[in-house]
């Protein structure tokens, strides 16, 4: 393939694919030396290039992610909290509870009570109601 | 007053390796590629549909100057650009089968949906292309 690209188009696009590497196997510990190799990068540069490129460290990211599962979960869902809790990664119930409190500003079973989402392409939920960061969700 | 959605457009960064994926490895054809001296007009198609086609792009001059097409060219490579194209087809599974073996980047793997069985792709520039069986025949 004829380089086209910039270092910065390459570097973006390799990030991108790491961060869709991270998307698939959200519920998955973090594994930065598998997903540097994707990004084709050292480890040290990993973190440090992700939160460049994306805003946020590839931990906080996944974070999000895992939180934005469990919204779609409670409220398309009647699968209990715990079970919840530990198809999206936490391995703690009171982990889980705190940190989805934190990002979207009430606990899992309030949120369940707003109701139902409504259907819409599979990859718009994903991005527009993911929470914005921490402790911003309205 | 219109009869249809005719054109869309997503923007590459190079248009030879845009034809390796969308035509090559999706199964698309060429629908137009012409050079019409200020830019390369390359559009293509699903086979069969000669209502639908998609502009494959290159952002550049005289469109937009050079900073402005590096900016593009950034959120591209970042998947930031919202160029989600969606294809339907008769068999998710089959088609996702194909296409994993053809080597293409899989985002996500059919799963079903209230609407029907979707996965996800991403092309060599950053561009992600949904494709899904509908259950509802009227959406295809």
């Amino acid at each position: 393939m004829v380089p086209m690209s910039s270092a910065a188009e390459e570097s973006n696009r390799a990030m991108l694919r790491a961060r869709d590497a991270m998307d698939r196997g959200y519920a998955a510990p973090l594994d930065v030396p598998t997903l540097a190799g994707i990004a084709h990068t050292s480890e040290a540069h990993f973190i440090r290039t992700f939160k460049a490129t994306f805003g946020e460290t590839p931990h906080r990211y996944l974070q999000r992610r895992r939180i934005e599962r469990a919204m779609f979960l409670l409220r398309a869902t009647d699968t209990s909290v715990t079970d919840i809790c530990m198809e999206v990664g936490f391995t703690s119930l009171g982990t889980f509870g705190r940190t989805f409190a934190d990002i979207v500003g009430e606990s899992p079973t309030r949120f369940r009570a707003r109701g139902p989402i409504p259907d819409a392409p599979t990859c718009f939920v994903k991005a527009w109601t993911r929470p914005s960061s921490f402790g911003e969700a309205s | 007053m219109f009869n249809a959605i005719s054109r869309s457009q997503l923007f590459v960064l190079d248009q030879d390796e845009a034809l390796e994926f969308y035509v090559g490895k999706l199964g698309l054809e060429v629908a137009t590629d012409q050079d019409l001296g200020f830019m390369r007009w390359l559009t293509v198609r699903v086979p069969g549909d000669p209502v639908r086609e998609i502009l494959l792009e290159k952002p550049g001059a005289p469109v937009m100057d050079e900073a402005t097409a590096q900016q593009v060219r950034e959120l591209l490579t970042k998947g930031a650009v919202a160029g989600a194209i969606f294809l339907t087809t008769d068999d998710a599974r089959s088609t996702f089968e194909t296409l994993r073996d053809r080597g293409v980047e899989i985002t996500d793997e059919p799963t079903e949906r209230p609407y029907g069985i979707d996965f996800g792709i991403r092309d060599p520039f950053g561009n992600a292309v949904r494709i899904g069986q509908m259950f509802d025949a009227g959406q295809g």
